[in-house]
């Protein structure tokens, strides 16, 4: 197991820096000169137009650029915002609580939607309940996440006006106002995150419920919600576990538009503001945090599918 | 084995048997039908759209669902049902074309990667890998915003974004090819790497690659919608259900009916492509048993 995650995690450093040269590589893409966007009013002036050239290391070869860019990186500093005269990786730190909360709730509901929703169609296989659940996954893939949240706000505070249709209160600053905020926003994530889940746990039911250990313990006599609670389940959870932490990886991308429509201050908006603002440091800044999100859980994905499957624990 | 005799038995092509296996399939020949329809208001929308997407009118503004407009007037007093046919050009076209773009740079550079092995092999996997590990959305919306808000930079960024999974598909199909009698025959008979991957792996790759383009145009529409949403995708005034759907957000205490048409639309069309793709996966896998 040692030798297993040692090489995991030395799998890392190449995806690493690889995103590294992408993420550094967009701003090549970007048509002008940065250091006109940045002078705005004063890109007549030339010393300005060089003095912003010298600070942001443009007048230098593009590998030397990309070489401090990367130190810069690995010591925690993602450059500065155009806009916002704040370091990247403050604002960052800033708004991520707030999209954790977020996709923490969606989370919560796509799992309690989605797995038990996953047993019942795979054991009511072909029946209704099966019919049902496949088709409400089926919509649930198929519908665009900023639809469904502007549907929503809609009908919950436009015509009922039970919730607020956007704002954010933190946590701690009152749970009640907050959870009033974030539960309309957290539904709609949570929608992608239990369609996603059903089908997947449908899926490996199916599989573990027609293994022969599951026949051997129905021809023990064993009670049919035990031959499916202890033995089938436990098997069927373990590809669901793994999947499930990539979700959550994937509601960081989802969170994108769905914060932007309840306007929550999250990690989301800070990614569309910036696009609009034009602030490419935070754009990249966003990506490259997103990336290394996602890399974590996909290892902490793996780990866990170690832990619980008995038979890889020796490998 | 038993399919090549069923087939020979019966004395069907493969595709024959594909096909009467998908139009057996009730919810797919629905999701073709949608396609259909979507397809050709795309096609003759200049001729079956009542109005000129893009006329604005100041005496028909924000004006709810009546007989002149069946789907209301927006904003600017332009008819909603005119611009939803003309922006179904814009979404089809951005699903189609960048899903087709992903298609040409995946293939080939996962043929090479697969048929290579070794050091190229090992290079494109780790770009690959690396791209994968960045939520498809979000690298999407970085690209395009440092391409510039456009149409055709929205289609790029999604086909570039949308690559890696046919890199993969194609690279798996390569391997499995290569590992098969046929192939090393071709290859002891003197044809050249290319010509033996050409006659032995494309003919294969084509039913695994048809389901997964099918459902990325799906996913390649969500990603149009939400670029455009953004302002990243199509620009004003031209319609596209995205941007449909972002003024319609200003407008919800008392024009409710413009956010619910391109959502349905979307909705819609992401259904039956979806759809399609699910039937034609069962309809061109021997193996897969319908769960």
């Amino acid at each position: 197991m040692g030798a297993y995650l040692l090489r995991r995690v030395a799998q890392i450093i190449p995806t690493l820096l690889i995103l590294s040269f992408l993420i550094f590589g967009l701003q090549q893409l970007m048509p002008g000169d940065p250091a006109l966007i940045l002078a705005g009013e004063e890109r007549g002036d030339p010393l300005v137009l060089q003095q912003i050239r010298e600070e942001l290391r443009l007048d230098r070869p593009i590998p030397e650029q990309y070489l401090h860019w990367l130190g810069n990186v690995l010591t925690g500093d993602f450059g500065w915002s155009w806009r916002i005269r704040m370091p990247v990786s403050q604002l960052i730190l800033e708004k991520l609580p707030v999209t954790a909360q977020l996709a923490t709730m969606a989370f919560i509901i796509g799992v309690m939607i989605g797995v038990p929703a996953g047993i019942l169609s795979a054991t009511h296989r072909d029946r209704p309940t099966d019919w049902v659940a496949n088709g409400i996954a089926l919509f649930g893939i198929s519908t665009p996440n900023f639809w469904l949240g502007i549907m929503m706000i809609l009908l919950f505070s436009v015509e009922l006006g039970w919730l607020p249709p956007s704002g954010y209160v933190p946590l701690w600053e009152d749970p009640a106002q907050s959870l009033a905020t974030t539960i309309m926003p957290a539904f709609v994530l949570g929608t992608g995150v239990a369609s996603v889940l059903m089908r997947h746990t449908r899926a490996a039911m199916l599989t573990a419920l027609s293994q022969d250990y599951v026949r051997t313990a129905r021809a023990k006599g064993l009670a049919e919600k035990v031959v499916i609670g202890k033995h089938a389940l436990r098997n069927a959870l373990i590809p669901v576990v793994t999947l499930g932490t990539i979700e959550f990886g994937r509601l960081l991308a989802g969170a994108v538009l769905t914060e932007q429509i309840f306007t929550i201050p999250g990690f989301g908006k800070l990614i569309v503001d910036a696009v609009f603002n034009r602030d490419y440091p935070v754009v990249q800044g966003v990506v490259l945090a997103t990336a290394l999100i996602f890399v974590m859980l996909s290892l902490i994905a793996d780990l866990l599918y170690m832990a619980i499957n008995p038979r890889l624990r020796t490998a | 084995m038993s399919a090549t005799a069923a087939t020979a038995e019966r004395g069907e092509s493969p595709a024959r048997r594909a096909a009467r296996r998908f139009f057996r399939h009730r919810l797919a020949v629905f999701g073709l039908i949608v396609v259909t329809i979507f397809v050709l208001a795309a096609l003759l929308a200049p001729w079956i759209a009542p109005y000129d997407p893009i006329a604005t009118s100041w005496a028909r503004i924000r004006r709810p669902p009546s007989e002149l407009h069946w789907l209301g007037t927006d904003e600017n007093g332009r008819d909603v049902l005119s611009r939803l046919i003309w922006g179904a050009r814009a979404s089809l076209m951005a699903g189609v074309i960048s899903v087709l773009g992903a298609v040409l740079i995946g293939v080939p550079i996962g043929l090479v990667a697969g048929l290579a092995g070794g050091w190229v092999d090992a290079a494109i996997s780790r770009v690959a890998d690396a791209m994968l590990s960045v939520p498809f959305l979000i690298l999407a919306i970085a690209l395009a915003a440092f391409l510039g808000p456009a149409l055709e930079n929205a289609m790029i960024a999604i086909a570039v974004t949308a690559s890696p999974v046919f890199v993969r598909l194609a690279r798996g199909m390569a391997l499995d090819a290569k590992a098969t009698d046929w192939f090393e025959a071709s290859r002891a008979l003197g044809n050249p790497p290319w010509r033996a991957a050409a006659v032995h792996v494309l003919p294969n790759i084509v039913p695994p690659l048809l389901v997964q383009a099918t459902l990325a145009i799906a996913e390649a529409i969500i990603a149009e919608a939400s670029l455009s949403f953004l302002g990243l995708g199509q620009q004003p005034p031209s319609p596209s259900w995205g941007s449909m759907l972002n003024s319609a957000q200003r407008f919800l205490d008392n024009a409710p009916w413009l956010a619910v048409a391109p959502g349905v639309a979307i909705f819609l069309v992401v259904l039956a492509f979806n759809l399609v793709g699910d039937g034609l996966r069962d309809a061109l896998d021997p193996r897969a048993d319908r769960r």
